[in-house]
């Protein structure tokens, strides 16, 4: 690696500098605090709603939330009827633009293998129970529209800001393996 | 391919395990690995799906054995000498044997934030006329390509129905294999698990295809 990398510096094909704008962005300026706004806005917002689940790439950007791995954007939306989650079975397709650089799961053969075929007992090992009545619909990202789940405004939250809800979205419940809840 | 890398519905591999707080990187070199490859990308020798095809094109053993930046690592070795960035020797003695070809532009950090942010559409405004309309009963071709294709194999051959037409995009099939964008629309399709799985109940699957993966069901 680090031979390959000294080559290619040595070589003039990369800029240090460039090199270290790349992880510093991925590091501290990408990452699931992004999806957490994009999804606190349309619960308070239903007009930015409307647009999002019309045209999420642009009401997406229109956050400043643009980029690699999230020029495509289409956002699902939970409700008591439906359960989306996300996964890409090819490789590890993922929205960086609002979630940031995907985890070890998400990534690994165990999810990329049964999230389709068995998105229940995936759930289940997340902690999940759903319904049996509810569909659970699973979004394979084959090609190159990256899926955002909204997750359901958990109960008790009435009034509260759109900071505040925002605090309380997490990285998990917009791939669609985690619900929300109000902590006691 | 029909590929270590197309995961869908194979079985084995033991139940997901989540690591809480998990850091944006493992390790030092996994750091690295991902910049260069980003930093070498910037060069725009090769495209997305080029990559992919260089990570998942190896024995499904291999594959399996490595990690997720071992793969990106592996594929960037043979994208640098396959593309001309670097000869065989240079990579082999680790030393540059003559400058850089003068017609690359080497983004520095304010210009490699900017591509970050620009993003790379996949779409291509040329007008294509859809083969299918939103609600059409689509089937997927039993077809097993040699070369990269997005077409999991746990959807060929299955019946489904066009949800959403995304519009015109650059061919996966065709782009990584240096041949082209052949430009054709690309829909997201609706799958009963039923249909895929065998299972009762409501649930689906959607999975985005494009048009040379289908024929009317």
């Amino acid at each position: 690696m680090r031979a390959l990398e000294r080559l290619l510096v040595d070589k003039g094909l990369v800029d240090p500098a460039a090199l270290d704008a790349v992880i510093e962005t991925y590091e501290h300026r990408v990452g699931p605090r992004n999806g957490a706004q994009v999804v606190a806005r349309a619960w308070t917002e239903p007009q930015y709603r409307q647009w999002l689940m019309q045209d999420a790439t642009a009401a997406i950007a229109s956050l400043g939330y643009t980029g690699r791995q999230g020029e495509h954007m289409i956002a699902v939306e939970n409700t008591p009827q439906v359960h989306n989650m996300v996964v890409c079975t090819l490789c590890s397709c993922y929205p960086w633009s609002v979630l940031g650089l995907p985890p070890m799961w998400y990534k690994s053969a165990p999810y990329r293998s049964r999230a389709v075929s068995d998105p229940r007992g995936v759930l289940k090992e997340f902690g999940v129970e759903v319904d049996a009545g509810v569909e659970v619909r699973v979004w394979d990202s084959t090609a190159e529209l990256r899926y955002l789940v909204i997750p359901e405004r958990p109960a008790g939250t009435d009034g509260w800001s759109a900071e505040r809800l925002a605090e309380l979205v997490t990285r998990d419940s917009m791939i669609g393996v985690a619900r929300l809840a109000v902590p006691a | 391919m029909n590929g270590g890398q197309d995961l869908g519905g194979v079985q084995g591999f033991g139940p997901v395990v989540p690591e809480p707080n998990e850091p944006w990187f493992h390790a030092e070199w996994e750091r690295r690995a991902f910049a260069i490859t980003l930093g070498c990308g910037f060069l725009g020798r090769w495209n997305l799906d080029m990559s992919r095809y260089y990570r998942e094109n190896r024995s499904p053993a291999d594959y399996y054995n490595s990690g997720y930046y071992e793969l990106w690592f592996k594929a960037l070795e043979r994208l640098v000498v396959d593309r001309g960035l670097v000869s065989e020797e240079e990579l082999r003695s680790g030393k540059p044997a003559g400058p850089r070809d003068p017609a690359l532009s080497v983004p520095g950090p304010q210009r490699a934030c900017e591509l970050l942010a620009l993003g790379s559409s996949a779409r291509v405004e040329v007008e294509v006329p859809a083969r299918f309309a939103v609600g059409a009963r689509v089937r997927v071709k039993n077809l097993h390509p040699m070369g990269h294709t997005r077409m999991p194999r746990y959807c060929r051959g299955h019946v489904g129905t066009v949800e959403i037409d995304h519009g015109v995009y650059v061919f996966p099939d065709s782009h990584a294999m240096d041949q082209g964008k052949q430009p054709q629309h690309c829909y997201n399709v609706r799958f009963s698990a039923g249909e895929l799985w065998g299972h009762a109940g409501p649930d689906t699957v959607r999975i985005d295809l494009w048009d040379d993966y289908l024929e009317p069901a």
